[in-house]
């Protein structure tokens, strides 16, 4: 019994880095443009979608579908930027996010309308068989996502770090205008931002996509990291994959109580939203967010 | 030879206007290589507002600026920065939670060839041998103003006078042409504000650089600048060496509100 629960944990440790990284893509846009983007879970599902026609109906291998999966969506996020949001900088917030809710829906529709409504398998990249991990069943995709989602957060605190890019998006994301000053492209770097957080946010879209199955089901993912995000904090990549870790446990540990004692049914689903309820009634700003920034 | 001769700034009729507010009418300036150069004039004269036209965040309504004889009216701050402008801030405005090392990084943003791509490839493509040439100059960058000592230090810890000298050792590493400084003693006891004219002055005597300054502190205007210029009201009313300008008529009107119809006014002195 305590076994099912420790099994629970671990899944959710593995999927809470999966909405780890999804978070700090969504806090990558809001920190850099001020934009909250609901639709962070359509790149995902973009994302999916691009790598499983490019495998099945292209015929390409892995390996080659994977890095032009990575190229479509980094262009795509470019685009996106450019012809949709540029020309929303200096609108009032609500209309920011009236136009990331319309992309969301739009790109729902336009993904069933190309490849249907009902899940398509991945075909079998790593074998589904589960190996074993400590006396736990794991699955290896969820193994390699563990790992890919680890390598992009070391990917991503060195680029920050370190990198010329980083340090001139962290100052963008600090002040603008002083940004410029220095030299600084702001459009660039607002371009640059959308096309990491499509990129990696697709490279998790595939990654669940080989365990799941590609659907629409993706797209709740964008969801899910609200909790995540908010319980992080808004502004804090830091706390953006914190807050996805603490979502992906409570899930599991939910589905857990539930199954045993409570009989609700569907508390997975429901219970970070009750998290979420609560974190901005006690701690508005996340355990990890700006004070100062506003709360929309 | 000519290029000597070209005013490292030049600003032809520019006027500003908000709405019904007119910021400037018609100013025109030359500031020549090598110059510290100051704009004085009482509060809401105009002087931020010029310094802004020039580093490209207004765009002016009409009139144009000229860097090193290059027409730049049209172009973002971020381009006129690469193309040899620096300037600092009234409000300092630094980047609060990195070290004093990484803001002075950033100024030198556009003098990185390496882009995130080659980067990643750190010891292959030159990014490492790049980043220590760099490091390099920013260290004489620190020497000079002698913040050696909190160069690790996260920059939003330090004490105000501390700031300041950081914000300009950041305008500094863009090696800028021209270097704006907005206000760069406001706030400060006379103290720091004795340092941060040293510093000035070294900066434009000993790294030869050309220096444009509004500043408040009458005494420390007169005493550094070469020549001077004052605004009223968005329009240029004099112009020259600080002695000529303390003299003029116009000025001690503006500053004193001395004027032979009116009693003198109080409180807009500077």
């Amino acid at each position: 019994m305590s076994n099912l629960l420790f099994q629970l944990i671990i899944n959710g440790l593995i999927v809470g880095t999966l909405y780890g990284v999804v978070a700090m893509c969504f806090v990558l846009i809001y920190k850099s443009t001020q934009v909250v983007n609901f639709a962070q879970g359509e790149f995902l599902l973009i994302g999916a979608w691009t790598c499983w026609w490019l495998v099945t109906s292209m015929q390409l291998p892995f390996w080659l579908a994977f890095p032009m999966t990575f190229a479509f969506m980094m262009v795509f996020g470019i685009v996106l930027q450019m012809v949709v949001l540029r020309p929303l900088i200096g609108e009032p917030v609500i209309s920011v996010i009236m136009v990331t809710i319309g992309l969301s829906i739009f790109f729902q529709a336009v993904m069933k309308s190309i490849f249907g409504v009902w899940p398509q398998p991945f075909p079998e990249i790593f074998p589904m068989k589960s190996v074993d991990v400590f006396g736990l069943a794991v699955q290896p995709a969820y193994l390699m996502s563990l790992v890919v989602s680890l390598v992009i957060m070391v990917a991503f605190a060195w680029f920050f770090k370190y990198s010329r890019m980083g340090l001139a998006m962290r100052a963008t994301a600090f002040n603008q205008q002083v940004a410029q000053s220095l030299g600084i492209s702001v459009k660039n770097v607002f371009a640059m931002a959308w096309a990491i957080s499509a990129m990696v946010s697709a490279l998790a879209g595939v990654v669940v996509g080989m365990v799941n199955g590609v659907s629409s089901a993706l797209s709740f993912f964008g969801i899910k990291v609200f909790p995540a995000v908010i319980v992080g904090g808004l502004d804090s990549i830091i706390g953006a994959i914190i807050g996805g870790l603490i979502i992906g446990v409570l899930e599991n540990v939910a589905e857990y109580v539930d199954g045993q004692w409570l009989h609700l049914g569907n508390l997975y689903t429901v219970a970070p939203f009750y998290v979420l309820v609560i974190i901005l009634m006690i701690k508005p700003y996340g355990l990890f967010g700006t004070k100062t920034i506003e709360r929309v | 030879m000519s290029v000597e001769n070209t005013p490292v700034l030049e600003v032809r009729d520019v006027s500003l206007g908000f709405g019904g507010v007119r910021a400037l009418s018609e100013v025109s300036f030359e500031v020549k290589r090598g110059e510290l150069f100051s704009i004085i004039g009482p509060n809401g004269a105009g002087k931020t507002s010029m310094l802004n036209c020039i580093s490209g965040r207004y765009k002016p309504t009409s009139g144009r600026v000229y860097l090193d004889g290059r027409d730049v009216t049209g172009l973002t701050p971020n381009i006129r920065a690469t193309l040899g402008m620096g300037r600092t801030f009234q409000n300092l405005a630094l980047f609060g939670h990195m070290s004093v090392l990484d803001n002075i990084m950033v100024g030198r943003h556009h003098l990185l060839n390496n882009n995130a791509l080659t980067g990643g490839l750190y010891w292959l493509s030159g990014a490492r041998k790049e980043e220590l040439s760099h490091r390099r100059k920013v260290e004489d960058i620190i020497d000079f103003l002698e913040i050696a000592h909190i160069r690790k230090a996260v920059a939003g810890t330090l004490p105000y006078g501390l700031r300041k000298r950081v914000e300009l050792a950041r305008a500094m590493a863009v090696e800028p042409k021209i270097i704006l400084l907005d206000e760069p003693m406001a706030g400060m006891n006379l103290e720091e504000k004795e340092d941060m004219a040293r510093y000035i002055v070294d900066l434009n005597e000993e790294w030869g650089m050309t220096v444009v300054m509004i500043e408040h502190d009458m005494g420390v205007v007169m005493d550094i600048s070469q020549r001077v210029m004052v605004l009223e009201f968005g329009r240029k009313i004099a112009e020259g060496l600080p002695a000529e300008v303390m003299e003029n008529e116009r000025v001690k009107v503006a500053y004193l509100g001395i004027d032979d119809d009116e009693p003198a006014e109080a409180g807009s002195a500077a």
